[in-house]
């Protein structure tokens, strides 16, 4: 199957599914907002008093305060995960990879909760010492933005490494995946003894963090992924060309005057950063970085100059609406969007390996 | 003197002995060399220390500068793939770019307009006979015609190089997928190409293809060149026999000598 599609023809509609959706996600939740209160209420919490608009000050709340930062995070891991899938495909030379599956975001959740548990235990034990008081437990709150990125970062280029290296370069699809399955297995198994030592609110973190969502968003985890999210891309996008010529073979690439060694590198390290800083606010939401390239690559090719953006574009569009539905169909419950994005994906990798089953044999 | 090869001895980890041992070769502007001998005699090895791929012993020129040079800056790397191309053996490329994108990777990221690209896709495409393939996915061909599309893209490559530069082209058993008709085009073809200025090293197994499309033979084994001259002062029965241990019989026809 092959659709190709232009950009003069996909471009448009992908924005006009993006702007619906964000819309939707203002205002559809357990507090349901009319289409016409969803802008007043984020003008008035913009600007309070400055138009005389006459919408309830709670609506102007749940919009500036829960549901805004919470759309955005929405788009920007989703963004995140749709283009970190499209380049670790590119670099593993293989539809297949995907943060979730290679066991990069688990990795990564090694590292955010490494500092959650050790954090807490380390600031409290300090925080006995009399002279201290209470001194170490505000620092360490006060550091915990960086701080939690910065481990989960380090944890997901730690694994991506690992699943490269076992993975006989991208040469073997099988022993990806399997390296895959050991590192997402150490990493349960490490979190799961974190748990042990966990004080109560880190085992709710870490709770939230395997099933994945996006409950947790606030603006400060808005900005630190943001401008990550929007660095890690412009440096990413300007490999596309030499993403292009890797697909064809490490030694194709090479004499194409591609650095082959830094291109790997880069990508790690990138990846790493960007899948580390989503994973560390919003857990392991799987599959989005499996289904929309592939998506991507059906509608408009496989060329990473316009498969790195669009996939970012899609991801973010397809968090968002699964997150809108995630917490409104048992309002005012709410089902973690990971489940959600389990249950469409991993028939989709189903699919996909079956589709592929004679080359992985 | 385009690539100059001087005591190089290549040997792998854990092996007993190394796999090429001193091996000293020049090529030249304007030749074809068919690289021949038995397998696992280290003719693709061979390629892959040219290429830089694998660590070796010795000491390799190529293109008038040592070959470490041309590994050190982003802006060498592409001087040196204007000219210097390599056709693999195997293409693994598991994604569904359509022929004429594969072909248009070898132009990457250059300085052509839209209108040059095509009409120089369309050329190297002719060439290699994989015109009509321009809109099939690049997967679903057959491994011969993979072959010739990988063809047209390193053409392409090479074709960036500036009209005044020497260039060279790597073929690692380049007809090895290929059907009687298409071995005989694509050596015409890399006969064509060594006019244009390039240095044309293929890795053969048909000794008879070898001897009618290259000008100069190289036959390797044992970790050694056992013979290196032209087609006809090598197709040999003892010679042969030596080298790959096969005793043939060499017969004349219609003008051509033909090893049996």
């Amino acid at each position: 199957m092959e659709l190709r599609l232009s950009d003069k023809s996909l471009l448009p509609v992908l924005t006009a599914l993006l702007l619906l959706g964000c819309g939707l996600s203002l205002a559809v939740g357990a507090m349901h907002i009319a289409w016409q209160d969803v802008v007043a209420g984020l003008l008035h919490w913009t600007w309070p008093g400055a138009l005389d608009l006459d919408v309830p000050e709670q609506y102007a709340l749940v919009l500036g305060e829960i549901r805004l930062p919470r759309l955005l995070l929405g788009l920007i891991v989703g963004g995140t995960l749709g283009m970190c899938g499209a380049v670790l495909q590119g670099m593993f030379r293989n539809p297949l990879a995907e943060p979730g599956i290679i066991g990069v975001s688990s990795g990564a959740a090694v590292g955010a909760g490494t500092v959650l548990v050790f954090g807490s235990v380390l600031a409290g034990s300090l925080g006995a010492l009399s002279f201290l008081g209470s001194w170490a437990g505000t620092l360490f709150e006060q550091v915990q933005w960086f701080l939690l990125p910065a481990f989960a970062s380090a944890g997901a280029i730690l694994a991506t490494w690992l699943v490269y290296v076992l993975g006989d370069r991208g040469r073997s699809v099988v022993m990806m995946l399997l390296a895959g399955i050991a590192v997402s297995a150490l990493a349960g198994a490490v979190l799961g003894m974190f748990a042990y030592v966990a004080t109560d609110t880190a085992l709710r973190d870490m709770t939230m963090w395997q099933l994945g969502s996006l409950a947790g968003a606030t603006w400060t985890s808005v900005l630190v992924t943001g401008c990550i999210f929007m660095a890690s891309s412009v440096l990413l996008w300007r490999r596309a060309g030499d993403l292009n010529a890797l697909l064809l073979g490490e030694s194709e690439a090479r004499h194409l005057g591609v650095d082959v060694l830094g291109l790997k590198r880069q990508i790690i390290v990138l990846n790493g950063i960007a899948v580390g800083a989503v994973v560390s606010v919003s857990g392991i939401i799987g599959f989005i970085g499996l289904v929309v390239p592939h998506i991507v690559r059906l509608l408009r090719g496989p060329d990473h100059r316009f498969l790195i953006p669009y996939s970012a574009l899609l991801g973010g569009l397809l968090l968002t609406v699964a997150d809108t539905i995630a917490r409104s169909v048992f309002a005012p419950a709410e089902l973690p969007v990971g489940i959600l994005t389990a249950i469409i994906g991993a028939p989709f990798f189903l699919f996909l390996l079956w589709q592929q089953r004679r080359q992985i044999a | 003197m385009l690539l100059k090869i001087s005591d190089l001895s290549i040997r792998y980890p854990r092996a007993e002995s190394p796999l090429l041992e001193h091996i000293s070769l020049d090529f030249h502007c304007g030749q074809v060399t068919a690289l021949l001998g038995p397998n696992g005699c280290g003719k693709t090895s061979l390629l892959r220390a040219i290429s830089g791929e694998l660590s070796y012993a010795g000491h390799i020129q190529l293109l008038g500068r040592p070959q470490a040079d041309w590994y050190r800056s982003q802006k060498a790397r592409r001087a040196l793939a204007r000219r210097y191309g390599l056709l693999a053996q195997h293409s693994n490329l598991n994604f569904a770019f359509t022929c004429r994108e594969v072909v248009l990777l070898g132009l990457g990221p250059g300085s052509l307009s839209r209108a040059q690209q095509d009409t120089r896709i369309q050329h190297f495409m002719q060439r290699a006979d994989v015109w009509h393939l321009r809109d099939r996915l690049f997967p679903s061909l057959s491994g011969g015609e993979k072959q010739r599309v990988q063809l047209a893209r390193v053409l392409s490559q090479l074709s960036l190089a500036d009209p005044s530069d020497e260039k060279i082209l790597l073929l690692d058993e380049p007809t090895s997928a290929l059907d009687l008709k298409h071995q005989h085009e694509v050596l015409a073809l890399a006969r064509e190409v060594a006019d244009e200025k390039t240095a044309v090293i293929a890795v053969l197994h048909d000794l008879n293809l070898a001897a009618r499309y290259a000008d100069r033979m190289v036959m390797l084994a044992r970790g050694r060149i056992q013979a290196d001259g032209p087609p006809a002062d090598l197709l040999q029965p003892a010679l042969i026999e030596q080298v790959y241990g096969y005793r043939g019989q060499l017969v004349d026809v219609a003008g051509y000598s033909a090893l049996l």
